[in-house]
C-alpha cells in the first residue's frame, strides 16, 4: 500500500499555517485544527532566513547542542566559600581592576548608575576620596575595566566587582568549574544601582568586615551547600529566583543559622547577619546567579552549539554570548527600556534602559524562564495568573530541553525551559523574557522600581550569522 | 485630502486577514484609499506606488504592519484607522485563545497525531514551512502561489520519497476522508476518486457528480504545474497509484490542463496498468473519444457525467447533446438584442472555468476574463473571496454596445465568500437597467457551481440571481454554450 494511503480513512489532525480563515472552516466540519501563530522566519531577512538554513538542519549543530545542554541540566553548583577579597579569589583580578555588569563597556561610555557605583567603587577602595577624585581616576586609564562575566563572574544591576569586596565561591561540582559574585547589599540606596554615599560605603565595608567573615566560618561548617536543591525549592515555594527571592532567602537563612550559631560569633555579630539577610528578600539573588553561571559556563565554548550561554547588559547594550563562538565573542545591541512599576516619586524618563547580568537566570531557564511557577511577579507588568503561565509556556519555543531539578507545580510539574537555542529565537521571532529591576539613569540615586524586559532582537541575528559563518567555513 | 500612516512594530497578521480589513477600510465614505500590509518589499512598492510609503514605513520590515488611509477629512481618515484597529484588536484576541503555538517544531511535538499541515503563508516563504513539514512527516496542501519550480521539484521528490502528499503550490481544492480542504463544496461521499491539476475544475466535476447522485472518496490536488514537463506529474502519478489501491475508489477522475507530450505518455502508460476505470479530463485537449482503458472527456460536467455512470457500472453515455432547450432559450434572448450587440464578455472567479468558457465560446470579439489572475489580485483578495471586486467590471461590460452577454460563474462552498450571489445581484439589475437605458436588452447568464449543501446554499444563491434578472444554467459548459448560442445563433 502506498503510504499516502495511510492518510485515508483516518482522522485528520491538521496544523494550519496561515490563513485562519481555512482553520475556521476545518473546525466547522469539526476537525481537529490549530492554528499556527506564524510571521515571517528570522523577520523575514534573506540573509538571516539563509544563516538559518545553514544551522537547522545540521546534525553537528544538533549533537553540539545535546553536549551543552547536558552540561547545563548536569551541572551541580554548590555554594563552597565565601572569599574575603575578589582579588584572592578570582583569577586575573588586580587591585585596579573594576568587573561591571554586562557587555564590554568604556568608562566614557557607561550609564549612569553603572558610574555611579565605579565612583562608590574606587570610594570604598580607599583609591580616590570622593566623586570628583573618583571621576578623574576612572577617566585616566590607570583602571581596569572589564566585563564580569570574562572573569567568571556575574553581578546584578551595575555589577561592580572590586578588588577588596568579599565575593562568594560557587563550584559546580559536575564540571569543576567556578564562578563568583559579590554579596547582596539590601535595597534602597545601594552600589549596584549607582548610588554611592557614605551609608553606601559604610554598609559596604561593614559587609567586607563583619558579614563575609561570619558567613565565611558558618559556611565552613556546611560542608557547602547545594545550590541546585535549593533553588528547587525556592520555584516550588513560588520565587523564579531572579525578581523574587523570599523563599531561596528564607532557605538560605534556615541552613546557614545553625552553623552561624556554632561559630561562636558573638550574639549581637549574629544578631547583625541575620537581621542583614532577613532584611533583604534578594539575598538569594547573588547565589543563584553564579549558580546559573556555574551552570552555563561549562556549556561554553563547544564548537558548532548554537546554544546561548549569556544574556547581559551594562545599561547602554545587551549582549549575549553563545556556546558556539567560543571565548569572549559578544553580539551586542541596545539596551531597552524595562516595562513596568515604577516607585511612588519616578516616572519612565527616570529610568535608565536595561542593565545587570541577572538575566544569566533567564539563560538558565528560571527567572522570566519561571514566571509561570511565580505569578506574583507578573504584577509588575499589569498582568494576570494566566499571563504568568503564558510567559512560560512561549519559552518552551526558544529552548531545547526541560530542565527536570526545576520543575513548575502548576504546569503539572513541568520543567522550566532551558537553553535558548539561537536558531528558535531568529525562526520564531518570539524573545527571552527577562524579570528585571530599574534604575535611575542618574549615579547616585538608586532602584526606582522594576519589571520586564526583552534583548534586542539583533543581538541574536548578529549571533547567528556569526555561527553560521563559523561552521559553513 | 488627509493622509494618515502608521506603523505596528512586530505586529504580524497574514495577507488574507489583511486584505479583508483593507476592502472593509476602502468601502467607508470618504476613504480614497487604504492599505493594511505588511511591511514586505513588495508590499513597500506597492505602497510608494500609491504615494503612501513614508520614509517610517520604508525603514520596516515584513513582520511589521502598516495602515496607510487617504481620504477627503480627517473623520473619514479616523473612522478607517478606528475600523481597522476595532478588527485588528479581534484578531488577536482571537490569536491569545487558540493554542498559540509558534513553530512548528512545538506544534507537533504536542500534537503527535497530526497528519496534514495546510499552508498559505506568503510564497517567499511557504517552501521552507513545507520542507519542515515534510520533515515531521506530515502530509501537505500548500496553498501558496508564487513558490519556486526548483523548490516545488524539490518538495514532491521529498514527498515522493517518503510516500507523503504534496498538494500544490497553487492548490486551492481537496476533499480528504470527506473534509473540505480549503476551496471545496460539501458533496456527497462515493467511490469516485479525483485527482485535479486545476482548483475551480475540480470543484466543478465534484458538484457535478453529488448532483447526478454520485459520491465522492477522495479529491487530490496537485497544484498546476504538476503535469508541466519540469516537474513530471509526479504527484499526479503518485495520487493515481493512491487511489488505485484505496479499496474505496471505484473509478478515478484526472482533471488537468493538457500536459506536456512526455508528461501525457507517463500517465498515460499509468492509466493503462490501473486496474480501475479512469476518466481522464484534459481541458482542451483529447476530445470525446474512448481510449484503451481510459474515458477522455471534453468537459467537466462530461467527465462527472463519465465517472459517475462507471461508478455504477454502466458504460458512459455519449456527451450529452446541445440542449434543444438552450436553442430555445437562446432564441428568446436573441430576439431582444439590439443590432450591434454581437459579443460575449466572460467575467470569472474560477480560472479553469473561464478556460473551460473561452474554448466552448470562441468568437471574434468575445472576452472572457480571469479575475483571479495574478493581473488583478495583486495586493487584493480573489474574487472568490471577495466577488465585490468583479463588479465594475460588470457595469463595464453592460455600457459597452457590442455586448450582448455577460458571462458569469458564482463559486460556492468552504472557503468562498458567504454570499457571492448578494453581492452580486443589485450590479446585476444595475447592468440591465443600463442597457434598457441605452435601448439595449443585456443578457447576463449565470453558473452557480456550488451543492446545497454548501455553507451558502446553492438554491438561495439561484434565487438571488434570478431575482436580479439573470438567466441560470445549469452547468458552467451549459452556459457558455447558451452564451455562444445567443451571439451566433448556433447551438
Amino acid at each position: 500500500m502506498a503510504p499516502i494511503n495511510d492518510l485515508f480513512g483516518k482522522k485528520l489532525s491538521v496544523i494550519n499555517i496561515g490563513a485562519p480563515v481555512f482553520k475556521d472552516d476545518l473546525a466547522a466540519q469539526n476537525v481537529s485544527v490549530v492554528q499556527l501563530d506564524w510571521r515571517p522566519p528570522a523577520g523575514g531577512r534573506p540573509e538571516l532566513i539563509a544563516a538559518l538554513d545553514v544551522l537547522r538542519d545540521r546534525a553537528a549543530t544538533d549533537e553540539a547542542n545535546a553536549v551543552a545542554v547536558a552540561a547545563i541540566l548536569d551541572a551541580r553548583p554548590v555554594l563552597t566559600d565565601v572569599a574575603l577579597t575578589a582579588l584572592e579569589a578570582i583569577p586575573g583580578m588586580t587591585p585596579t581592576t573594576i568587573l561591571h555588569a554586562g557587555p564590554p563597556v568604556a568608562w566614557e561610555a557607561m550609564a549612569g548608575p553603572m558610574r555611579g557605583a565605579v565612583i562608590g567603587a574606587l570610594i570604598y577602595e580607599g583609591l580616590a576620596a570622593d566623586e570628583q577624585e573618583a571621576g578623574r581616576l576612572a577617566a585616566s586609564g590607570r583602571i581596569t575595566f572589564a566585563p564580569c562575566h570574562e572573569y567568571g563572574a556575574v553581578g546584578p544591576m551595575a555589577g561592580i566587582v572590586s578588588a577588596s569586596m568579599p565575593v562568594w565561591v560557587v563550584e559546580n561540582k559536575t564540571a569543576g568549574n567556578r564562578s563568583f559574585c559579590t554579596l547582596n547589599e539590601g535595597l534602597g540606596k545601594v552600589l549596584r544601582y549607582g548610588a554611592f554615599s557614605a551609608e553606601v560605603i559604610d554598609r559596604l565595608r561593614w559587609m567586607r568586615d563583619e558579614l563575609a567573615p561570619a558567613l565565611k566560618a558558618a559556611l565552613a561548617r556546611t560542608g557547602g551547600i547545594d545550590l541546585r536543591t535549593m533553588i528547587a525549592q525556592a520555584l516550588h515555594m513560588g520565587d523564579e529566583c531572579h525578581n523574587r527571592n523570599k523563599a531561596g532567602t528564607s532557605l538560605f537563612i534556615r541552613a546557614i543559622a545553625p552553623a552561624l550559631a556554632q561559630t561562636g560569633a558573638a550574639p549581637e555579630v549574629m544578631a547583625r547577619v541575620l537581621a542583614f539577610m532577613h532584611s533583604n528578600d534578594h539575598f538569594f539573588l547573588n547565589l543563584s546567579m553564579p549558580a546559573a553561571k556555574a551552570a552555563l559556563d561549562a556549556a561554553h565554548g563547544i564548537e558548532g552549539a548554537s546554544v546561548v550561554t549569556t544574556m547581559c547588559r551594562n545599561g547602554v547594550e545587551f549582549g549575549i554570548r553563545v556556546s558556539g563562538c567560543p571565548g569572549n565573542a559578544w553580539f551586542t545591541g541596545p539596551a531597552q527600556q524595562v516595562q513596568g512599576l515604577l516607585f511612588p516619586g519616578f516616572t519612565a524618563a527616570d529610568a535608565n534602559p536595561d542593565i545587570g547580568d541577572s538575566a544569566i537566570t533567564e539563560t538558565y531557564g528560571i527567572g522570566g524562564f519561571a514566571m509561570g511557577g511565580a505569578p506574583a511577579i507578573v504584577q509588575f507588568v499589569g498582568g494576570t495568573v494566566g499571563d504568568a503561565l503564558e510567559y512560560t509556556t512561549k519559552m518552551y519555543e526558544i529552548t531545547l530541553a526541560e530542565n527536570p531539578s526545576y520543575t513548575i507545580p502548576n504546569l503539572n510539574f513541568r520543567g522550566t525551559p532551558t537553553a535558548i537555542d539561537l536558531r528558535r529565537v531568529a525562526a520564531t521571532g518570539l524573545l527571552p523574557v527577562i524579570n528585571t529591576g530599574m534604575a535611575h539613569r542618574e549615579p547616585g540615586i538608586g532602584q526606582v522600581g522594576a519589571g520586564i524586559v526583552r534583548p534586542p532582537r539583533e543581538c541574536f541575528d548578529k549571533a547567528l550569522l556569526a555561527l553560521a559563518k563559523r561552521v559553513d567555513m | 485630502m488627509t493622509v494618515h500612516v502608521e506603523v505596528r512594530k512586530n505586529t504580524y497578521y497574514d495577507s488574507v486577514t489583511l486584505m479583508a480589513l483593507t476592502q472593509k477600510m476602502a468601502a467607508l465614505p470618504g476613504v480614497a484609499e487604504a492599505v493594511a500590509v505588511m511591511a514586505t518589499p513588495m508590499n513597500k512598492d506597492l505602497l510608494a506606488g500609491v504615494g503612501l510609503l513614508t520614509a517610517e514605513a520604508d525603514a520596516c520590515g515584513a513582520d511589521d504592519l502598516v495602515v496607510a488611509i487617504r481620504a477627503d477629512s480627517d473623520a473619514a481618515c479616523e473612522a478607517a484607522v478606528a475600523l481597522f484597529a476595532g478588527a485588528a484588536a479581534r484578531q488577536s484576541g482571537d490569536k491569545k485563545t487558540a493554542a498559540g503555538f509558534v513553530s512548528l517544531n512545538t506544534a507537533v511535538r504536542h500534537l503527535p497525531d497530526a497528519n496534514l499541515a495546510i499552508i498559505s503563508v506568503p510564497g517567499e516563504y511557504a517552501a521552507r514551512e513545507a520542507r519542515d513539514a515534510l520533515r515531521h512527516g506530515l502530509n501537505v496542501m500548500l496553498f501558496s502561489d508564487n513558490v519556486s519550480l526548483a523548490d516545488e521539484i524539490e518538495l514532491k521528490t521529498t514527498a515522493h520519497e517518503k510516500g507523503l502528499l504534496v498538494m500544490g503550490p497553487d492548490c486551492g481544492t481537496a476533499i480528504v476522508n470527506g473534509v473540505a480542504l480549503c476551496f471545496a463544496n460539501a458533496v456527497r461521499r462515493g467511490n469516485i476518486g479525483i485527482v485535479g491539476a486545476s482548483g475551480t475544475g475540480t470543484q466543478e466535476v465534484t458538484v457535478h457528480i453529488d448532483r447526478l447522485g454520485g459520491g465522492i472518496s477522495q479529491v487530490l490536488g496537485t497544484g498546476g504545474r504538476d503535469l508541466g514537463e519540469a516537474v513530471g506529474g509526479v504527484m499526479m502519478l503518485d495520487c493515481l497509484e493512491a487511489l488505485s489501491k484505496d479499496a474505496d475508489t471505484a473509478v478515478i477522475v484526472l482533471i488537468s490542463k493538457p500536459p506536456a507530450t512526455a508528461v501525457a505518455d507517463k500517465i498515460v502508460a499509468a492509466v493503462k496498468t490501473c486496474p480501475k476505470p479512469v476518466v481522464v479530463c484534459f481541458l482542451g485537449g483529447a476530445s470525446a473519444v474512448r481510449a484503451e482503458k481510459a474515458y477522455f472527456a471534453a468537459t467537466l460536467e462530461e467527465a462527472a457525467g463519465a465517472a459517475v455512470a462507471l461508478a455504477k457500472g454502466e458504460q458512459p453515455a455519449s456527451p450529452a447533446c446541445r440542449h434543444e432547450k438552450l436553442a430555445t432559450m437562446a432564441a428568446v434572448a436573441r430576439a431582444k438584442l439590439a443590432p450591434g450587440q454581437k459579443t460575449v464578455r466572460g467575467l470569472f472567479c474560477g480560472g479553469t472555468l473561464c478556460q473551460e468558457a473561452a474554448r466552448t465560446a470562441p468568437g471574434e470579439g468575445n472576452i472572457f476574463i480571469d479575475l483571479g489572475d495574478d493581473a488583478y489580485t495583486r495586493g487584493k483578495p480573489h474574487p472568490m473571496l471577495e466577488p465585490s471586486l468583479r463588479l465594475p467590471h460588470l457595469l463595464d461590460a453592460a455600457r459597452d454596445p457590442a455586448v450582448a452577454v455577460i458571462l458569469l460563474d458564482i463559486v460556492l462552498g468552504y472557503g468562498a465568500h458567504p454570499d457571492p450571489a448578494g453581492v452580486t445581484a443589485p450590479a446585476i439589475a444595475e447592468a440591465r437597467e443600463i442597457a434598457r437605458a441605452a435601448g439595449r436588452h443585456i443578457e447576463i447568464i449565470a453558473y452557480v457551481c456550488g451543492t446545497d449543501a454548501d455553507p451558502q446554499g446553492k438554491a438561495g444563491q439561484e434565487g438571488k440571481l434570478a431575482a436580479a434578472g439573470a438567466t441560470l444554467a445549469k452547468s458552467n459548459v451549459r452556459a457558455a454554450w447558451l452564451a455562444a448560442a445567443v451571439v451566433t445563433r448556433e447551438v
